[in-house]
């Protein structure tokens, strides 16, 4: 590797131009950031157009549809195929479950570790910390056994949601949260004499409300979006999430709808759309401070 | 880690164990559980999770790879005999789980470069100050926050062979298509996933990347050093503890491989070319009924995880 250090010239800006000339190169990256960009949103913009298509039409004349061509017919397809209606409850069930053990379990853990001192507090923290590195490919069969089999909970939502009831992400959220609070607002409440209990519910739980929206907002994508864990769990239908009942339609492809390609993308529209609302609208709970919180601890 | 070190050192200071004769006896209530023992119950709920949902089935794994494990009724007692590395020795002899290995190999080779260089150069792209940043950003993150189903779904279409993308190649389009290739199948599932994950990765890269002193690259291009050799020389080793993070994450990732080898290409096809070792151990352990060999089959899987990340640490570290 030859390294280029060749001084460039600098910009010799003419004191008429504001702004400065953008240099060409930034230029260049920025139209490659562009043409990225569309490579990134291009399959979405394909799977809602393909949803709306009365004829599929795979050519690339389909990615500009005629008008004439467009109606939620393929909605009505699908959701005579897997009933929408039904597994959106289904998935809807199994995120809010997940979401309220984990705001629970999480909020606790985390304000324990923030803000209290007791016995067995470190080993706590590296044990919250383990937990992210065991791998979900080594608890499936035993988890199945033990869920499925013993505990006959298959088909059910507690089934579902056990496995995804704790969250490291969240004790860390919670955790960073509550370290940045100040910590003579504690004192002073211990001060004037109130319990442990009445701190968590007077000082503490009034003030989390941000940490509690990130958390609810960052557990909300994985149940909603996960596979694999309720495709074993369930096998009844009704009892199926949407990621679920979608991904049975796409292998099984219904060959007995007239357009399996707009039905298919139908109901990738409506699994995808509210996890994708939720980020836009809340971008900025799901920047970087999150995940780092959720990485450095 | 450091942080946790600092953690147990404050909590033990904290916690007043009978220090040296100079300190007082604590009273037998503080030395018990500490200033605010109700911490203990805070977290109780937690522990006892981990130890039903995460520690135990752990152990159960490693226990029934070593064992004859098989599905009986339920409340009925069968002898489960220990087996010793009768599993290890049926799975390692079994050229499909090799073949498997070797498939998710391919995986890795292509999906983890292309992420690491992928997020990386992109977050530098985006740590300036450019117009449409915002939605730059959002637009790399949205596919993250998507069910794999749902963009499964869309990919199938694009690479079907009279899909949208082979209609666009034309005469140049593949023979046979992509997904039915076994030659392109993993490749195309390796790439679905790095494109996938990618906005994950940048945000990763990103935050990282605010905490390079801006001096460091003021001073460089005061030398006049140009924009590759500011990238190669400053940027690459700044993110480095964070390069190691994209490397294990993007592995681990990948090493979880299922719902794309299932939906995509119809469950590992063509041919097992896209058979994970997790698909595998789905078909193996619960349609054919050998938890046992899936147990095993997980248990060597997480083994070489191991040895690839700290093999990470090594190359990341000693660069």
């Amino acid at each position: 590797m030859t390294t280029d250090v060749a001084a460039r010239p600098t910009d010799e800006r003419r004191a008429t131009e504001h702004p400065p000339p953008a240099r060409p190169r930034t230029v260049w990256s920025w139209i490659a950031l562009l043409i990225g960009a569309f490579a990134f949103l291009f399959p979405f913009y394909y799977m809602i157009i393909g949803s709306l298509q009365k004829e599929p039409d795979s050519g690339p004349s389909g990615a500009f549809p005629n008008p004439a061509n467009l109606g939620l017919h393929n909605y009505a397809a699908i959701d005579s195929a897997i009933s929408l209606g039904r597994s959106l409850v289904n998935s809807g069930i199994f995120t809010g479950g997940v979401i309220i053990c984990t705001t629970v379990f999480g909020l606790l853990a985390g304000y324990a570790l923030a803000r209290l001192q007791f016995r067995g507090r470190g080993s706590t923290f590296a044990l919250v910390l383990l937990v992210q590195v065991v791998p979900f490919q080594l608890l499936l069969i035993p988890l199945y056994v033990l869920i499925v089999r013993d505990y006959g909970l298959a088909d059910s939502y507690l089934g579902m949601i056990l496995p995804f009831a704790i969250n490291t992400s969240a004790v860390f959220i919670f955790r960073q949260f509550f370290l940045q609070l100040p910590a003579a607002m504690f004192e002073a409440a211990r001060m004037d004499g109130a319990s442990e209990l009445q701190i968590l519910f007077r000082v503490a739980l009034p003030l989390c409300k941000p940490a509690v929206l990130s958390v609810v907002l960052l557990s909300f994508t994985g149940p909603w979006n996960e596979f694999l864990w309720p495709f074993l769990v369930t096998k009844d239908q009704d009892m199926q999430p949407l990621a679920v009942s979608l991904a049975n339609y796409i292998s099984t492809v219904a060959a007995a709808a007239a357009n399996p390609f707009g039905a298919i993308l139908a109901g990738a529209c409506v699994l995808a759309a509210p996890a994708v609302a939720l980020y836009i609208i809340f971008q900025s709970r799901f920047n970087s401070t999150d995940i780092d919180s959720a990485t450095k601890g | 880690m450091s942080s946790i070190k600092s953690e147990t050192l404050r909590s033990r200071r904290t916690a007043g164990t009978a220090g040296g004769a100079k300190k007082p006896r604590q009273p037998w209530r503080l030395r018990l559980g500490g200033h605010q023992p109700i911490g203990m119950v805070f977290v109780s709920p937690y522990l006892l999770y981990l130890a039903a949902i995460f520690v135990y089935p752990l152990g159960f794994a490693v226990w029934m790879s070593f064992h004859d494990y098989f599905f009986a009724a339920p409340g009925v007692e069968v002898e489960r005999p220990f087996v010793g590395l009768d599993n290890y020795t049926s799975v390692l002899t079994d050229p499909d789980v090799w073949r498997s290995f070797y498939n998710i190999a391919v995986f890795l080779v292509i999906n983890v470069p292309l992420t690491v260089v992928g997020s990386l150069v992109l977050a530098t792209a985006l740590n300036r100050k450019l117009p449409l940043r915002s939605f730059f950003r959002t637009a790399y993150y949205i596919p993250y926050v998507t069910a794999s189903v749902a963009v499964v779904g869309v990919w199938m279409f694009l690479f079907n062979s009279d899909g949208l993308v082979n209609r666009a190649l034309g005469p140049l389009a593949p023979e046979p298509s992509w997904l039915v290739n076994s030659h392109l199948a993993m490749p195309v599932v390796a790439v679905f996933v790095a494109w996938k994950q990618l906005g994950f990765f940048v945000v990763l890269y990103l935050s990282a990347l605010q905490n390079v002193p801006n001096e460091l690259y003021e001073s460089a291009a005061l030398d006049g050093a140009g924009r590759l050799r500011i990238f190669r020389s400053i940027t690459v080793p700044a993110v480095r503890p964070a390069t190691l993070l994209v490397l294990i994450l993007a592995t681990i990732t990948g090493a979880n491989l299922f719902t794309e080898p299932y939906l995509l290409t119809s469950g590992g096809g063509p041919d097992g070319a896209t058979t994970s070792p997790v698909l595998l151990m789905y078909q193996r352990g619960l349609q054919q009924g050998h938890p046992d060999e899936a147990a095993a089959i997980g248990v060597i899987l997480v083994v070489l995880i191991t040895a690839i990340s700290l093999i990470y640490r090594r190359l990341v570290e000693r660069d």
